[in-house]
């Protein structure tokens, strides 16, 4: 039952019985097709990402002598190197300081700006919801000189604190967006109602109204993670040795002796676990969050 | 029902303007700043004004070739991404069970690309595609195509547009998702009493139900192909020669490699400038549609 029904009701859409194509056949064929799609698509995904993997466990020697599916002699050495050099477990805990530090300053700001955006109509107030998003919309390599010299100036430059105020600027915009999308779903009636109940404002909003809007606030703190987490230019831009996050430290794997494959690939690998583990705990509300609270 | 006026709403905006102003204002005037000034190091700036726009802007001089050069560059590259991913997408979500355990699975491994670092993607492309210790570059040359995205300008479009492709298709696959399941039972019930094939199916019911996510996809990866850097950076370095040196590359090769900050000034503001009247006719249209729907 389990197998088959899923597969079944997935092919629903795609394989309506049309009057017209009445042979049985031609609706069982109808029926693989989207598992084919399907299948090849997260092959196409998954080999690369396997290739990676697998060059990770390899050593260098083995990498380098030939070509082999799965690495014959498996070893972790890669690992255990990144593990045991501060250079590169750093690299690690400054990303996540950033990464934490720009998610919990743009949700801070962007629940009550996102809550006065779906309430009311105040001056301005397209003009600032465009000038917000056309912020999203500025290549991040327009602001790599001017950052760099304003952070500097500031005394911020090398610190977690310029990278997460550096990644507001795309992130802040996407969290009201999305947030936006999230609130206006909420009926005016439940704000209206607390008010004549006698609701202090504050009160209301961390009482009542946050815990309506829960599923928006995670994936607008997933969208702030992610992105914040996948950045390199600015970020590498920003710091140079106390908080240079992994990304940056990959970029420099080159040593006298060519590139160091295995340990790239290992670093490499890494990177995507807290990715994984963020997607698993959110994965009922991804295809929702993805389009930004607006379905 | 109409939103109340209440321009007390900007007290709640307030801080997300003071801090997009702080890391966005301050930059923009930076550049601004420096677009209209020459300066031969040692901190002395003397006024240029218009200067480096003309030269920029005049595709006989060097700047300006190089900069029209990068330009159709990248606006060919986000044109190619766009023509695969989109319908690329749609197919996938079209083919994405709709209930049961497949549906976690999918979401979860189709999300996974874009949690990873764009300068990993670029390491997993690499390493994936060189010939001597990839699986698809020694795949291909294996089936007697010579293939060497270091060498060969074509080669190295292919392996970059697929890059894109690898990474980004998820994201429109999981907008148009979501804009499927929000689409009523009973519109597909009604269509096979109708007699409705799986095309008129997808033109009449599932087409119009995915505009506005797809309104949405379409304008992330304009914006995101468009200011791409990371991903190329890492595979290809903009070569062979200036094969794949997009309007980013060139961008960061002329601010923070030659440090000519009058020229990289000015192509950064007409660079933001063409994202920006992009995004506006796009955002123009898209509100107009939704407040005509909402009438």
């Amino acid at each position: 039952m389990s197998a088959v029904a899923p597969s079944s009701a997935a092919a629903a859409p795609a394989a309506l019985p049309s009057a017209r194509a009445p042979a049985r056949r031609d609706a069982a064929a109808r029926a693989l097709a989207p598992r084919v799609v399907l299948g090849l698509y997260v092959m196409f995904l998954l080999v690369p990402i396997y290739w990676l993997v697998n060059m990770s466990l390899k050593t260098n020697l083995e990498i380098s002598s030939g070509m082999t599916l799965w690495p014959e002699a498996p070893t972790l050495d890669n690992y255990r190197r990144i593990f045991t050099d501060a250079s590169w477990y750093s690299g690690y805990i400054n990303s996540l300081k950033f990464v934490v530090l720009n998610t919990a300053i743009s949700l801070g700001v962007a629940l009550p700006a996102a809550y006065a955006f779906s309430r009311y109509r105040f001056l301005g107030d397209k003009h600032l919801f465009f000038w917000l998003l056309s912020n999203r919309m500025a290549p991040p390599a327009v602001f790599a000189l001017p950052f760099f010299q304003l952070y500097s100036a500031v005394g911020l430059f090398d610190t977690p604190w310029a990278v997460a105020l550096a990644h507001c600027v795309f992130n802040i915009p996407l969290a009201v967006w999305i947030l936006e999308g999230f609130m206006s779903g909420v009926p005016r009636e439940i704000d209206e109602t607390a008010a004549i109940d006698g609701w202090s404002f504050p009160a209301f909003f961390v009482r009542l109204f946050l815990p309506l809007v829960a599923g928006g606030v995670g994936v607008a703190a997933f969208f702030c993670f992610m992105f914040s987490w996948v950045e390199l230019l600015l970020a590498r831009t920003l710091t140079t040795v106390d908080a240079k996050p992994i990304t940056a430290t990959m970029t420099r794997t080159v040593s006298a002796a060519g590139m160091d494959w295995g340990l790239l690939a290992a670093a490499g690998t890494l990177t995507i676990v807290p990715g994984a583990v963020v997607i698993w705990f959110v994965r009922n509300h991804i295809a929702r969050g993805f389009a930004l609270g607006r379905v | 029902m109409a939103k109340p006026r209440d321009d007390r709403a900007w007290l709640l905006v307030l801080p997300v303007v003071a801090l997009v102003a702080f890391s966005a204002l301050i930059p923009v005037m930076t550049v601004v700043n420096y677009s209209v000034q020459d300066s031969f190091g040692n901190n002395e700036f003397f006024w240029n004004g218009t200067g480096w726009f003309k030269e920029l802007l005049d595709p006989s001089t060097d700047l300006g070739g190089r900069f029209f050069d990068a330009l159709w560059r990248t606006l060919l590259f986000s044109a190619l991404c766009l023509l695969i991913e989109i319908p690329l997408g749609i197919g996938v979500a079209l083919s994405m069970p709709r209930q049961g355990w497949g549906v976690s699975a999918s979401l979860v491994v189709l999300a996974l690309p874009l949690l990873i670092p764009w300068n990993v993607v670029g390491t997993i492309w690499q390493v994936f595609a060189r010939r001597d210790i990839g699986l698809l570059g020694a795949a291909v040359n294996g089936l007697g195509v010579d293939y060497n995205y270091a060498q060969d300008p074509l080669d190295a479009w292919i392996t970059v547009v697929a890059m894109d492709v690898w990474h980004w298709t998820s994201l429109v696959a999981l907008l148009c998702y979501a804009g499927l399941r929000s689409i009523p039972d009973a519109y597909y019930q009604a269509a096979r009493v109708d007699g409705a094939g799986a095309w008129a199916v997808f033109r009449a019911i599932q087409l119009p139900k995915m505009q506005r996510v797809l309104t949405i996809a379409v304008l992330l990866r304009f914006m995101d192909s468009f200011m791409i850097y990371t991903e190329p950076f890492v595979v290809t370095g903009g070569g062979p020669g200036n094969a794949t040196t997009f309007l980013s590359i060139d961008l960061v090769k002329i601010a923070l490699g030659q440090f000519d900050l009058g020229k990289a000034a000015a192509m950064s503001i007409v660079y933001n400038l063409i994202v920006l009247a992009v995004c506006w006719v796009f955002f123009a249209t898209t509100t107009r549609r939704e407040s005509e729907a909402a009438r």
